[in-house]
């Protein structure tokens, strides 16, 4: 018998006793105001990610501006800013380990953890998130959920091939408790708010 | 190769204070530095103590083990202080929510359902990866999962292999089977890393070596990767780390990860990780693996809404691990492939007592909390599951080896309190003593202990009667009679204040009286 067949027989031998349906999830109540876009930010900035709010009619990359300007190779995979290194054209993910900011959208943001998700659409090359030293997102605050609850409910899951959420940038604290950002991706996490133009 | 060489980019100096200027203690961080004084270490330096001695089938010494722990005050105390804070954080977490126990009820619901309808899910999970264009393969048991990947990577002619965290594949001895196949494995967790470096096992499911110091990981640094041996700064030697996998990364011919989810609706693996080093795994490499037990399924996504709100405010105290990845489909031009491993999990099933281990999520909550395993470390246990999950865990997959396990707990209860899906953990300590018992699988000693425990513990009036004893004594008791080598729980610890009432008298006094009158 195969290993497929002998462990789902097992598995019939061996089922528990009784009747466990499974049970429906309620709605909670979210855990956040009424202000998603503060309390998103509020978490965000625990998480060790950075929020940036531009203002109306000045350059909506203010707060990342410096990086930009000192950064050698930009990835952009959105029209609000160019950079010069097309992802369209990436032969192989191993050709971004030199890429310093790369720039993606949010498909949306949640407010009860300061997380942002993206799929392989919005990432384009899926490994440009991790091999960037810094990563800036943009993220239009319409599109902020209220709660972990609330974006496993949306079809995007379901859908894409790659599917994660990011909250703030790499971290790690396995040397003595010591938080440490960009142990093995981004060092740097920043979300601008900005519309979907 | 010395790391200075290739010059170290300048860490982020963000990464103590976030953005508000407050301090941050989110990922596994210590709320405030639990760092081993320098110069306690400088004068004397305190070597790590080394965990169980593996004998063959020979039963695990936990406390012989445990005894070099304790010898090692500097290790043992940082150990202690770094995992009582996560579980501190872990209640703070916890409270800020209000339908926790909801939470926890759902999320024990959900795993006792799947697990009771778990061939049929795993036909689902099965049906709708292959539809996803994933190969799925089925592993009996460890070395089957050993063999199974082995062909896949030989089969690509694949040389090197990169992998993100997996408690799994430690349970199958993974890298001890690559060892001989001429494939390199790489780890690429910090933790991980740092284990694989200095050839020890992972003292913890989720800080693997929080057993080490900073001066541990130095020497290991220095010894393998030629690192400063005198720079034991943290923000150096993971930045070293960083800089010594990053070509491994890039250049490596196939990826693997292990799966906290199984999600049968869509057939996707959920990884929830720190460092990103998971999704580099799945999607640098052009060939990627996913190692997933079986009892890792839940029916659907919207299940994930209760377990990723559990699992890592359970962990480390955070809301949510830095990444929450979703893998169900192959990139373009690159192949995916996933393994079910049964190894025992379809036998324990039938274990009436013992199943609903099954539903654990490996969130290391009991861990934090038992004051054993804090004062003993992980590795005292000498196997791949340690702590109380470990106790009730481990003897199913070897009896005689793993039988002295269940022997180390106080039986305090805690990990049963903070465990999130409900396992009822220190009452399948207590039943895995009598199994044990009935098949003559410990020393008498222990036998007597057991019967005496046995006969107070069945009987509700009889428990009450011997704490109320214990409470009195622990106070009136002289000390060399409370901290003698016969009690070694007084080891290493201060015993706690004994309340002046047991919860049970004062509720009789105020409560059961008071129903009737004022209330």
């Amino acid at each position: 018998m195969s290993a497929r067949e002998d462990t789902l027989a097992r598995i019939r031998r061996n089922r528990p006793a009784g009747d466990h349906p499974l049970p429906d999830v309620p709605l909670f109540p979210p855990l956040v105001g009424n202000d998603r876009v503060a309390e998103f930010g509020e978490r965000l900035k625990r998480m060790g990610g950075r929020i940036a709010a531009p203002v109306p009619g000045e350059d909506p990359f203010a707060a990342v501006r410096e990086r930009l300007d000192t950064a050698t190779v930009i990835a952009s995979a959105v029209t609000e800013i160019a950079g010069n290194r097309d992802l369209g054209a990436v032969a192989r993910p191993q050709d971004l380990a030199d890429v310093d900011v790369a720039i993606v959208r949010a498909v949306f943001g949640v407010a009860e953890t300061g997380s942002v998700l993206f799929t392989q659409d919005e990432l384009r090359v899926n490994a440009v998130a991790y091999l960037a030293q810094h990563l800036v997102v943009l993220l239009d605050p319409a599109d902020i959920l209220v709660n972990i609850q609330a974006a496993y409910r949306r079809p995007d899951f379901g859908r894409a091939a790659y599917a994660v959420l990011h909250t703030g940038p790499s971290a790690t604290a396995d040397i003595e408790g010591v938080l440490i950002h960009g142990a093995q991706g981004v060092r740097s996490l920043t979300v601008i708010l900005l519309p979907r133009s | 190769m010395s790391i200075e060489n290739q010059g170290l980019r300048e860490t982020a100096p963000e990464s103590d204070h976030g953005q508000d200027g407050r301090r941050l203690q989110h990922a596994e961080a210590a709320t405030k530095p639990v760092a081993v004084k320098t110069s306690a270490v400088k004068t004397a330096r305190e070597p790590q103590p080394r965990g169980a001695k593996i004998r063959g089938d020979r039963p695990i010494d936990q406390a012989a083990a445990a005894e070099r722990f304790l010898a090692a005050p500097l290790h043992q105390k940082a150990h202690d202080a770094r995992l009582w804070d996560l579980r501190g954080k872990r209640d703070v977490a916890a409270f800020g929510i209000p339908e926790w126990e909801e939470l926890r009820e759902l999320a024990s619901q959900i795993k006792t359902h799947t697990l009771s309808n778990l061939d049929r899910y795993l036909e689902e999970f099965e049906a709708n990866a292959r539809a996803n264009g994933v190969h799925v393969h089925w592993a009996a048991d460890g070395a089957d999962h050993n063999r199974i990947v082995h062909g896949i990577l030989k089969d690509h002619g694949a040389k090197t292999l990169i992998k993100s965290k997996s408690m799994l594949t430690e349970e199958c001895g993974f890298r001890p089977y690559m060892a001989g196949t001429g494939i390199e494995v790489i780890e690429t967790d910090l933790g991980e890393r740092i284990q694989q470096l200095d050839n020890e096992e992972p003292s913890h499911v989720v800080v693997p070596a929080v057993h080490k110091t900073r001066f541990d990981v130095a020497e290991v640094f220095a010894r393998t990767m030629g690192t400063d041996p005198e720079n034991d700064d943290a923000h150096y030697l993971a930045e070293s780390q960083r800089m010594h996998t990053r070509p491994l990364i890039l250049d490596a011919d196939a990826g693997m990860t292990g799966c906290n989810f199984a999600i049968a609706e869509t057939g996707t693996v959920v990884t929830c990780t720190n460092e990103g080093n998971a999704d580099l795994s799945g999607n640098v490499p052009k060939l990627q693996i996913h190692s997933i037990g079986i009892e890792k399924l839940i029916p659907r996504i919207e299940h994930l809404g209760v377990f990723i709100r559990l699992l890592s405010r359970s962990a480390l105290g955070s809301p949510i691990t830095q990444y929450t990845s979703h893998f169900r489909g192959p990139r373009a031009g690159t192949e995916m492939h996933m393994v079910l491993v049964d190894n025992g999990r379809s036998e324990r099933l039938g274990m009436e007592e013992f199943w609903t281990s099954l539903k654990c999520i490996r969130c290391g909550a009991c861990m934090n909390t038992c004051p054993v395993y804090r004062r003993s470390g992980g590795l005292s246990y000498g196997a791949t599951y340690s702590g109380p999950i470990g106790l009730i865990i481990d003897p199913t997959f070897n009896k005689r080896k793993y039988s002295t396990l269940p022997f180390s707990s106080t039986m305090n209860g805690s990990c049963t309190n903070v465990c999130p899906v409900k396992i009822n953990i220190h009452e399948q300590i207590f039943a895995w003593r009598k199994v044990l018992a009935e098949e003559h699988q410990i020393p008498l000693l222990k036998q007597g202990m057991m019967k005496a425990a046995g006969q107070i513990l069945s009987r509700p009036a009889a428990y009450r009667a011997a704490i109320g004893a214990a409470d009195s004594a622990l106070r009136t008791l002289p000390r060399f009679a409370v901290y003698n080598p016969l009690n070694t729980w007084g080891k290493g610890r201060e015993m706690p204040e004994t309340p002046r009432q047991s919860f049970h008298s004062w509720y009789k006094q105020n409560r059961m009286t008071r129903q009737d009158g004022s209330k």
